[in-house]
């Protein structure tokens, strides 16, 4: 299979009042033609903003992209123009946010809403019968007249599904969902990954799923990436790098991961908390908190190192010399 | 919930609320004459001379000798018959004297308040597009003096301007006292005399509106939905206007309406600059007359006008909110 | 006051400079404390600053600015503009001030009872609120000088009188919020008397905003007094910049300077108290993304 999407060391800035902080910091990503790769991390580690960065949207206008390429389809997304970019944006990748309630208008109807995501690129014309087609494909009863309500007389899990219509109106390439079951009960997040495998198969579009919750990578996606602190510490298919887990980080959200799903415990589990993105570490930003830290690890960034088919991490420990040294 | 019938229902019950507020207006009237020093007959008739059987008929009708709450109820009936009082400055019944001068007002409101909304959300979403830009601070400072400039000198300054120094606009009236007009050259006219009195009404306002629109655009505009429109590929024209104004005229509406009162007094100042035959020159005629039923009058109408736009408002507001519950 | 150990009193000095220094970092604001500080000097020092008596009438009519001993000119009565220029300023900031402050007293007692005691006493004064919200203040204003008669001290009670409900509602908003926290608790558990938990406790807790209001009730103040004096219902034995504007008025054509220089004094007030209100509110609510 060809590469749909590839994140080549691609960083982005914040301008804060408390100076400026990079919470995307050289991230590598690839995403093959319908496949699925989940992005992994705490909050804070950067993965949503990584997401907001491979279209360029940022929640606030003081962030930009500082570095590196965001190849979609053989083309540079970073190198678009505004203009061009928009015309990809909902047409060939489309995004799911995480809480339906703040996402959606509140004084449109969700017809419009979903409407609009056929009509920016196709025009008004038939838009209305694609936005009902497309709330009947995500499993909402009735679509023609759920079309004419309004946000607030749906519930939370048939907002999720709006905002999943919205999306894929268009039938994108790559799907981009940004924590999209955290907002919703136990028993709908169950039904929101259901349908997404479904419309995943039934569409044929990759899908990039941007969460904090291994449970939902190890069920969703063929291939995983961790992120630590804005950067990709290891990366590889599921199978490897939940059965093999190489850097101590994955390590130790695995191993928390089986006692505990919450995300917050995670943290716990590991001592320390996500380092100050202002005043990173230097070297390898997870040092403080690593169990295995050796002294090279305080001063240099670790490079790459392969572990096995696919199947890389961040890691000095990694490094035949360290291996040597570890006996 | 949103069907026609609570719509009307909602309407009903906001309408059925304005009623104590009507009550409460009338009451406070009461009091003032109840309260205003010498004879309350003396305050019903005005400075002017009336003739001694009206006098003598206005002291029964409101039965001087009687309690204070007899009283009360007996005024609260005339003004719900629609009578409040007559002045005898003009020899007309006062609520004639308001309603005939009451259209006049309305044509210079209407336009300045058409005026100032319009240029008002422009500005302010032109101002809540770039913040802190260059336009956004001449915007906003341009809406602080607005907002700061009384109504009246404006008025004057627009005179001495386009009326003294150009000579390009009319300074007083409604209309041309010189020729007589008729068809679209009476429109040409009253548009040509309604120009400066307008302007002037409508600049406070419109600060006010600018300033409002820029708050509430740069709130919505940084909500999550707007980054979801982007997001499906909406251009910036559709964020801008569909979901951004479409958002923010909710509280845009509520502040329109409810300064209602606001272009009431300004309209009053106005029109004694600019010589406007409406309701607010017949109140600074009835100050220099000494005429005060015609005072007590302009509050009554004034008062109930302003629950009436009150009321509109709020019906406005259910209509373009839909999570509002009827 | 400070009987109720659980609330934290600041350093007061150190609190105060740093409200200043978010305060002085808009620039804006600072301009306004300037403009009004100006006009205060004016006011307090009008009658070593005034070259005539305002009221004084001379023969030199409608003389135009520039004239020698007339800086700003004279009045259809003779009368030297800047000498009342300068005496305005003091009506002007008198009335808006105390009127402002009666307006706010008023708005605190009633806000703060309504708040506080809530059920029926708050549903009361709120209709009461309401009802002075509708009633247009201007026309209302006109009425009442109109049949009560004119002066200063009935001017400063009227314009008090009709501009509390403003203030009435956010202090019994503030109220509302703050009545059920823990040191209001605690202070009930100790036995104080309502008054004093309404006043000395809470009070002090919510007066910040209360303060911005106050500032920009004083330039409605003034400008409500200008309006009244354009209407001719001023204080007739002194010079106001409203009054001075209704003279203009016949005179527009003849003599401009008559209009502009009051006006602008009565421009420069408002946007003066305008200035240092919006100020206030930044520097008490800092905006995101500065």
């Amino acid at each position: 299979m060809t590469d749909l999407l590839v994140v080549d060391n691609l960083t982005t800035r914040i301008r804060t009042s408390r100076g400026t902080v990079t919470p995307v910091d050289g991230v590598s990503l690839r995403v093959r033609e319908g496949g699925a790769v989940g992005l992994v991390g705490e909050s804070g580690s950067g993965k949503s903003m990584t997401a907001f960065s491979i279209l360029r949207l940022f929640p606030t206008p003081s962030a930009w992209v500082a570095g590196g390429r965001v190849l979609f389809d053989g083309r540079d997304l970073t190198a678009l123009p505004e203009s061009e970019l928009r015309a990809v944006r909902g047409r060939e990748v489309a995004m799911v946010f995480q809480d339906p309630a703040t996402y959606l208008d509140p004084v449109l109807t969700v017809g419009e809403q979903v409407a609009e995501a056929w009509a920016a690129h196709h025009g008004w014309r038939g838009a209305w019968a694609r936005a009902v087609e497309a709330l009947g494909l995500v499993g909402l009863p009735d679509p023609a007249e759920t079309a004419r309500r309004f946000p607030h007389e749906l519930s939370g899990g048939m907002r999720q599904r709006v905002l999943i219509a919205q999306a894929i109106v268009c039938r994108p390439k790559l799907l981009i969902a940004d924590e999209p079951t955290t907002a919703l009960d136990v028993t709908i997040q169950a039904q929101i990954l259901d349908l997404l495998r479904g419309l995943r198969a039934r569409l044929g579009m990759a899908l990039l799923l941007i969460t904090h919750d291994l449970g939902v990578v190890a069920e969703m996606c063929e291939e995983t990436a961790v992120m630590y602190a804005g950067g990709v510490v290891e990366s590889g298919p599921t199978e490897s790098v939940f059965a093999r887990p190489a850097h101590p980080y994955t390590q130790g959200l695995l191993a928390s991961a089986i006692s505990v799903q919450q995300a917050q415990q995670i943290t716990k589990t590991i001592e320390g908390a996500v380092p100050d993105l202002r005043d990173p570490p230097p070297g390898c930003r997870f040092h403080p908190r690593c169990p295995h830290a050796m002294p090279v690890c305080r001063a240099e960034t670790p490079p790459v190192f392969r572990v096995a088919e696919e199947h890389a991490a961040a890691c000095w420990l990694l490094d035949p010399a360290a291996a040597a040294v570890r006996g | 919930m949103s069907g026609g019938t609570s719509l009307w229902r909602y309407v009903a019950g906001r309408l059925l609320q304005a009623v104590p507020l009507l009550l409460g207006i009338i009451v406070v009237n009461f009091l003032l004459i109840a309260l205003a020093p010498g004879d309350p007959v003396a305050v019903l008739l005005g400075e002017y001379p009336a003739p001694a059987e009206y006098v003598a008929q206005l002291r029964q009708r409101f039965g001087l000798d009687q309690p204070l709450p007899v009283r009360l109820g007996r005024y609260v009936a005339s003004v719900l018959r629609g009578d409040l009082g007559f002045s005898f400055a003009y020899r007309l019944p006062v609520a004639r004297l308001v309603v005939e001068r009451l259209g006049n007002t309305l044509i210079l409101m209407g336009t300045a308040m058409t005026l100032a909304a319009i240029a008002g959300v422009a500005l302010g979403v032109v101002a809540a597009r770039r913040p802190h830009s260059r336009l956004d601070s001449a915007a906003t400072g341009l809406s602080l003096v607005g907002y700061s400039i009384p109504e009246f000198w404006l008025g004057q300054l627009l005179v001495l301007l386009f009326a003294v120094t150009l000579a390009w606009l009319p300074a007083q009236g409604i209309r041309a006292t010189r020729e007589t007009y008729t068809g679209l050259a009476a429109l040409a006219d009253l548009g040509r005399h309604l120009i400066l009195p307008a302007a002037a009404l409508s600049f406070r306002y419109l600060a006010l509106i600018a300033r409002i629109t820029r708050a509430a655009m740069l709130e919505v505009m940084s909500q999550d939905f707007i980054l979801a429109a982007r997001a499906r590929g909406a251009d910036e024209r559709r964020v801008l206007w569909r979901h951004g104004l479409r958002n923010a005229a909710i509280p845009v509406v509520t502040v329109i309406g409810y300064n209602f009162a606001f272009i009431v007094a300004g309209s009053a100042l106005v029109e004694t600059v600019f010589g406007w035959p409406g309701v607010g020159r017949l109140l600074f005629d009835a100050i220099l007359q000494r005429d005060t039923p015609v005072l007590l009058g302009v509050l009554l109408i004034v008062s109930a006008t302003v629950v009436v736009v009150n009321l509109l408002t709020d019906v406005a507001y259910a209509f373009l909110d839909p999570r509002v519950r009827y | 006051m400070a009987l109720v150990p659980a609330r934290a009193r600041p350093a007061y000095a150190a609190a105060i400079w740093d409200f200043w220094r978010r305060y002085a970092r808009n620039r804006a604001a600072v301009v306004g404390l300037l403009l009004v500080g100006g006009l205060a000097i004016v006011a307090v020092l009008s009658p070593l600053l005034a070259p005539y008596e305002p009221t004084a009438t001379s023969l030199r009519e409608l003389r135009p600015p520039g004239t020698p001993g007339h800086p700003l000119g004279t009045d259809d009565l003779g009368r030297d503009i800047l000498s009342g220029v300068i005496w305005g300023t003091r009506v002007s900031l008198a009335v808006g001030v105390t009127a402002a402050a009666t307006a706010v007293l008023i708005g605190i007692v009633i806000g703060a009872v309504a708040g506080y005691y809530g059920g029926l006493a708050d549903a009361a004064l709120m209709r009461i609120t309401e009802l002075f919200q509708t009633i247009p203040r201007f026309v209302l204003a006109l009425l009442v000088v109109a049949l009560f008669g004119r002066g200063l001290e009935k001017l400063v009670l009227v314009i008090g009188l009709l501009a509390w409900p403003q203030a009435a509602r956010l202090v019994r908003g503030q109220f509302l919020a703050q009545k059920s926290a823990a040191y209001v608790d605690a202070a009930r558990a100790l036995g104080l008397p309502s008054w004093r938990i309404i006043f000395g406790e809470v009070l002090p807790n919510v007066l910040a905003p209360v303060v911005v209001l106050g500032s920009l009730d004083v330039a409605q103040a003034i400008l409500l007094e200008a309006s009244l004096g354009f209407f001719g219902l001023g204080d007739p034995n002194l010079v106001s910049w409203g009054g001075m504007l209704n003279a203009a008025q016949a005179y527009l054509r003849e003599a401009w300077w008559m209009s502009v220089f009051p006006g602008a004094g009565i421009a420069l007030a408002v946007i003066g108290f305008n200035l240092i209100g919006d100020g206030l509110n930044d520097a008490i609510n800092p905006r995101l993304g500065e």
